[in-house]
């Protein structure tokens, strides 16, 4: 009588072993370096075609005010810890200055008021996290590309980089400091703008007072909150660990439009 | 087309599935299963439901999360509308990389990566959606193109009126011997029919409805599905209905005989067992 619970017990056992054999070399292909090169070629595959299909102009889609979200998320860093940050809160960022510099002819340093004199522009659009969620907001601030027109790009300009007030990760060397970058291109898209209001009123903390990115056709990460100082660059490979973004760094794609 | 060759026992083989069959075949097998697997790892990130464009965090159609219990263990949770069920195990709380009890939407043997990397889970995902797109279409355009889709796989209005009777045979695991057993039957024509023309395109049209860029071009089409939330909603009830049908395939496989199922989408060459009406 014992012997079907014996081969029961048998075939349970090899299908365990023969399930982590497998659970192992899986592991042991999807931590291989070159198997991930290999895999982020898609990556450029999916960024080049959409350049071809969508294009640069291309608006992402504006909702009716009906259509915004009473309960929009925030995610990552809700309320940067550092002194220096808190006591421009505690200010209502009346002493926050924007810097735009780098690969420019003219640096600027931008106050609140001067960016909400600057010319603007009012969206209502959907906000995409890479987590899979969504959520709709109005959003108004400063167009980019007009403000890197004035800071005068110098033709080497490749990449605009936004360098943010919060940590993300606690580390000695500062990459754990939130930044992103994205395309010169992408800096002039007529909805690309620094929100410094959403949903009608001041940007509140929890989604990056005083200013935040809007890149309206890539996901939320690339959006950075809490940005302090912009910079026109060459190329990203000195700036945190070189993959071009905090999030990039730790293994997420730089095109984020998918 | 190859001449049928006599085989030992008299049985006869016949050349079943071309090339380019074949090779898409394998090459959908290895992507549906790499898709799967890293499409968990992503819904981890986010194991809820909407439908509609945008979540309501407070109302998800499903969800998958975890609570506290009385004992201070994390218990799983699988929230279908109203009804919650207890899922600790599998659903919510699973087995984590020391067994202990670790809070994620599925387990470890479910997901590719088996830890939890978001980054990494939507590496293989893409790389695999290429993959299976550029395979799909190469094997439609030639399934199309050659007459072959259309001789196969569209049922004959004969197999058609028969459905049932297929159905019931299926079910009493008695198939088609002989000359029956050189074409696709009525059941299988319907079943790969609608993986072939409609699951997997289903999965590649809501997975690029998706993106926030082809939205911005083509948000006609996000719209036509309901919204971003519906295309995800659809994304993985589609995925669901391509397990079942795998799971089936791969049953139906083994219950036919898996080794001449496995050589004629190898080699191409199927085995005829001597048809006991005809001899």
């Amino acid at each position: 009588m014992t012997a079907p619970l014996d081969r029961r017990a048998w075939l349970r056992g090899a299908l365990a072993t023969t399930v982590s054999v497998l659970a192992a070399a899986c592991d042991r292909v999807a931590g291989s370096p070159r198997v991930n090169s290999t895999l982020e070629g898609a990556e450029t595959l999916t960024r080049s075609s959409h350049g071809l299909i969508v294009g640069r102009a291309a608006l992402a889609r504006e909702y009716p005010a009906s259509a915004i979200s009473p309960d929009f998320r925030a995610n990552g860093t809700t309320n940067p810890d550092s002194e220096a940050y808190q006591a421009l809160a505690s200010g209502q960022f009346r002493d926050w200055r924007l810097e735009i510099g780098g690969l420019v002819d003219t640096p600027l340093s931008l106050s609140l008021a001067d960016l909400q004199a600057a010319p603007a522009r009012s969206q209502i659009t959907r906000h995409d996290c890479v987590e899979g969620w969504s959520s709709i907001a109005q959003w108004r601030g400063a167009r980019l590309g007009p403000l890197l027109q004035r800071a005068r790009l110098k033709p080497q300009a490749r990449y605009i980089a936004f360098f943010c007030a919060d940590a993300l990760e606690l580390t000695l060397d500062g990459t754990g400091d939130y930044y992103e970058t994205i395309a010169v291109a992408d800096a002039f898209h007529p909805q690309t703008i620094l929100a410094y209001e959403m949903n009608g009123r001041p940007l509140p903390v929890a989604h990056g007072a005083p200013i935040r990115l809007r890149l309206e056709r890539q996901l939320g990460y690339k959006m950075a909150k809490y940005v302090m100082r912009i910079e026109a660059i060459a190329d990203f490979s000195k700036l945190g660990r070189g993959k071009g973004g905090y999030w990039e760094d730790r293994g997420y794609q730089w095109y984020a439009g998918i | 087309m190859r001449a049928d060759q006599p085989a030992s026992g008299g049985r006869l083989l016949v050349y079943r599935h071309p090339a380019f069959v074949r090779v898409a075949h394998w090459i959908n097998a290895l992507s549906v299963a790499v898709l799967l697997l890293s499409g968990l790892q992503i819904l981890c990130a986010h194991p809820a439901f909407y439908w509609g464009d945008v979540a309501r965090f407070a109302h998800p159609a499903a969800a998958i999360s975890s609570r506290q219990a009385d004992n201070g263990d994390p218990l799983g949770i699988l929230t279908l509308g109203r009804f919650k069920f207890d899922t600790t195990g599998v659903l919510g709380v699973s087995k984590g990389p020391d067994d202990q009890r670790q809070v994620r939407a599925f387990p470890r043997w479910a997901t590719l990566p088996a830890e939890l990397d978001l980054g990494a889970g939507r590496r293989w995902h893409f790389f695999f959606a290429w993959l299976l797109a550029l395979n799909g279409a190469a094997y439609l355009a030639l399934g199309l193109i050659g007459g072959r889709l259309k001789r196969e796989l569209i049922p004959t209005g004969r197999q058609l009126a028969g459905v049932w009777a297929t159905l019931r045979d299926h079910l009493r695991l008695r198939f088609p011997h002989g000359e029956e057993a050189r074409r696709y039957n009525v059941l299988q024509k319907l079943a790969y029919l609608s993986v072939v023309l409609g699951l997997l395109p289903l999965m590649v049209f809501t997975g690029l409805c998706m993106s926030p860029a082809l939205d911005a071009r083509f948000h006609v089409l996000t719209m036509l599905v309901g919204g971003r939330q519906s295309a995800r909603t659809l994304h993985f009830l589609a995925a669901g209905a391509i397990v079942m049908f795998a799971l089936v395939h791969i049953g139906m496989v083994l219950a036919a005989g898996p080794l001449n199922q496995l050589r004629s989408m190898t080699t191409g060459w199927f085995a005829l067992k001597p048809d006991r009406t005809s001899s």
